[in-house]
């Protein structure tokens, strides 16, 4: 998986050193990153911690006080525009206007005639299931079914860099599924993604490298993967089914509803536990290496310099 | 297609779209029209009713026996007011005056009426009036005499230009209507245009469309096809009003009189009307958007825009001033102060000549401001367009103006 970033070895966002205060307040403060073609890149971070100033300076909405910005490679120019898809946090469409029309406006302005704006709202709104409200006023929608439009309206213009500001709030399980297959289909596609969220857990399984942010400074950056087992507890979960008995090499044992956790000493492997349990003949229905949740890699990142 | 011209058509449909605009397009002519028309019934410009009446007299004095027909009005002579009260109970007659024996020393007429009313109207003012001068002057002096008397001024007043020759421009109650009509048109349609500027930017900084539409356009595109594509909206009511004006006033010029035949257009009004259009449209525009970047929604930016709109409207609170008293000094402050001046101009045109320093400087110093506002707007569009919620103070803006 992390073989296609390096594979296309194109980098679609760099930030170096971007700082932005507002009124005395510094909100970013001295960040840097990167994002490479073909990746779903996390921007994560607590309310308020600078993810949202991030993604304005990015998409040239509001300039930055130091530092500089490369979207596809050069500096945001208004033909750069049309390559940028992007999801705003708090959202809304024209309420009088229609949703194919809606869309078709906002492609628009994303270089995209009117022709092919229509075929493609069509394809997404099938897609999406969205077709019986094709005809609708924007302001006839609930807030999930907006949201979808919304999202459509950020991809509809094939942008080569998709920026998803708190991409799942609001909707119901079905439409998060939804747009979970969607986002994996683009980046499958080769475009960039960006997700900022708050609610890191969700979208764990989406990202291939995150950013995590804290008071407008980098706190945590480089491959999912590879942080998750930087932070791996030394611990396996287990369910199993029969006595336990007595297993070598364990410090500690405890017993969570379903599940027992075992935490090892510094010399045993997860293999070798595995090995011994199999060996006394165990039934085991669930053998994992314990990797905490992000939430949890956050609060012991940030609980060091917390309160 | 250019992108500042798909936001010019995108605004340009939604706004001739909007319910208010087509009521104010097609209602507010048929109000104006309404409004003269009462006026001119109500100040008796208009025809004066050509009812016939009957007017009994009661002539205790004697000597008043000829000219019993004054117009439209018959006067009947009664022997005594009981006669004559009974005839105005049976309806006979519609009121009756007594000329009392002391009339000559005294001047005083009686006058017996059922209606209820502040004064007699003009018609039986007059109708009783030459019938009392026709006949104590009766024999007395010729006839023609007689007549002149009744009216002795008959002034006709003709302009002449420096040369001594006669002006192209006649002047007159004519030449009001029209300017006053679209001054007040003006300020409708420069304060009805400002504020949906500013109702747009107010609507989509509240759902956060300005982010997704600064993402695919800058700053600029997005302002220029915004005031433009309204700007253009207003031209078209504006169009409409001046293309149906003359139809309607001609139509209504058989009902109302025939007062239109003496409207005359000041020479350079067309010209001046279209330039001051623009420019105090566009004054208002930018004016509106720097409002809607720093306000934190549309209701508050529609209250501080009052504050600029009420100076445009002050030229019609003092209209039936700038009549009667055209020379004040007061009136070229009006002209030059920016925003008053488009429809004060507007307004003066009928009323006087305006010296051609005072055009000049006035259009001067409205080009000058909107440059102004509009660079100001711009530095401070980007700043505090995304400041939901929170309204910079003055000192903010200036320190930002001054960093920015």
């Amino acid at each position: 998986m992390r073989s296609r970033a390096e594979v296309a070895n194109m980098l679609t966002v760099e930030v170096n050193h971007v700082v932005k205060s507002f009124a005395d307040k510094v909100v970013v403060n001295d960040l840097s990153f990167s994002v490479a073609q073909g990746e779903i890149f996390g921007l994560i971070g607590p309310n308020g911690a600078g993810k949202t100033t991030t993604i304005r300076m990015m998409m040239d909405i509001i300039k930055p006080d130091s530092g500089d910005v490369a979207i596809l490679g050069e500096k945001l120019r208004e033909a750069t525009k049309n390559k940028l898809g992007y999801l705003p946090e708090e959202r809304g469409l024209y309420k009088k206007l229609g949703v194919l029309d809606s869309i078709v406006y906002l492609a628009s302005l994303k270089g995209v005639d009117r022709h092919s704006a229509e075929e493609k709202a069509d394809e997404l709104l099938k897609q999406t299931g969205m077709l019986p409200h094709k005809g609708k006023k924007i302001e006839e929608l609930s807030r999930g079914i907006g949201q979808i439009i919304q999202f459509i309206v950020s991809i509809i213009h094939d942008p080569k860099l998709v920026v998803l500001d708190e991409p799942f709030a609001g909707l119901d399980p079905v439409n998060t599924e939804l747009l979970k297959g969607m986002l994996l289909d683009l980046r499958n596609q080769g475009k960039s993604l960006i997700l900022s969220t708050h609610q890191m857990n969700e979208i764990e399984e989406l990202c291939d490298r995150i950013l995590m942010i804290n008071h407008g400074r980098s706190v945590l950056y480089g491959n999912l993967d590879e942080i998750k087992s930087r932070y791996r507890s030394n611990s396996v979960l287990l369910e199993f089914e029969g006595e336990l008995g007595e297993v070598p090499g364990l410090t500690e044992k405890r017993t969570h509803k379903g599940y027992v956790e075992l935490a090892l000493d510094g010399n045993t492997t997860p293999q070798q536990v595995l090995e011994r349990l199999v060996s006394r003949g165990i039934v085991i229905n669930r053998f994992e290496v314990a990797t905490p949740p992000l939430n949890e890699i956050f609060l012991r990142v940030v609980g060091k310099n917390h309160e | 297609m250019n992108k500042t011209l798909l936001i010019l058509r995108h605004e340009f449909r939604h706004m001739i779209r909007r319910r208010g605009f087509i009521i104010m397009t097609i209602v507010v002519p048929l109000i104006v029209l309404l409004l003269i028309g009462v006026s001119q019934l109500i100040s008796g410009i208009a025809r004066p009713t050509v009812e016939a009446m009957t007017i009994g007299y009661v002539d205790e004095l004697g000597g008043f026996q000829q000219y019993t027909s004054q117009g439209n009005t018959t006067l009947v002579r009664f022997d005594t007011p009981d006669d004559a009260t009974e005839a105005l109970v049976n309806g006979d007659i519609n009121e009756y005056f007594v000329i009392p024996s002391d009339y000559i020393s005294t001047g005083v007429i009686n006058r017996y009426t059922l209606e209820k009313q502040l004064a007699a109207s003009p018609a039986v003012t007059s109708a009783i009036n030459n019938f009392l001068l026709s006949n104590l002057l009766a024999g007395k002096v010729p006839e023609a005499t007689i007549a002149r008397i009744e009216a002795p001024l008959n002034l006709v007043s003709t302009r002449l230009t420096e040369t001594g020759a006669v002006a192209p421009e006649q002047g007159g109650y004519g030449n009001l209507i029209i300017p006053f009509v679209f001054g007040i048109l003006l300020a409708l349609s420069i304060i009805f245009s400002s504020t949906y500027l500013l109702q747009g930017l107010g609507e989509e900084k509240e759902n956060r469309l300005i982010e997704i539409l600064l993402s695919s356009v800058s700053a600029r595109q997005l302002l220029t096809g915004k005031v433009l594509g309204i700007g253009v909206a207003g031209l078209v009511q504006v169009a409409v009003w001046a293309i149906s004006a003359p139809l309607l006033l001609n139509l209504a010029s058989s009902s109302i009189g025939g007062f239109t035949s003496a409207i005359q257009l000041p020479p350079n009004f067309i010209v001046l009307a279209v330039v001051y259009f623009i420019l105090g449209y566009l004054l208002f525009s930018v004016i509106s958007a720097s409002i809607g970047a720093v306000s934190s929604n549309s209701r508050e930016g529609q209250q501080l825009i009052g504050i600029f709109t009420i100076p445009a409207l002050i030229p019609l609170w003092f209209m039936s001033l700038i009549m009667f008293f055209p020379d004040n000094p007061i009136w070229v402050v009006l002209t030059i102060f920016p925003l008053s001046a488009p429809v004060e101009v507007i307004t003066r045109l009928g009323v006087s000549v305006i010296p051609a320093w005072q055009l000049v400087a006035s259009i001067a110093v409205l080009v000058l401001t909107i440059i102004g506002v509009l660079l100001l707007t711009i530095r401070i569009f980007r700043t505090y367009l995304l400041m939901y919620g929170k309204r910079p103070g003055i000192g903010e803006v200036l320190r930002s103006l001054r960093s920015g």
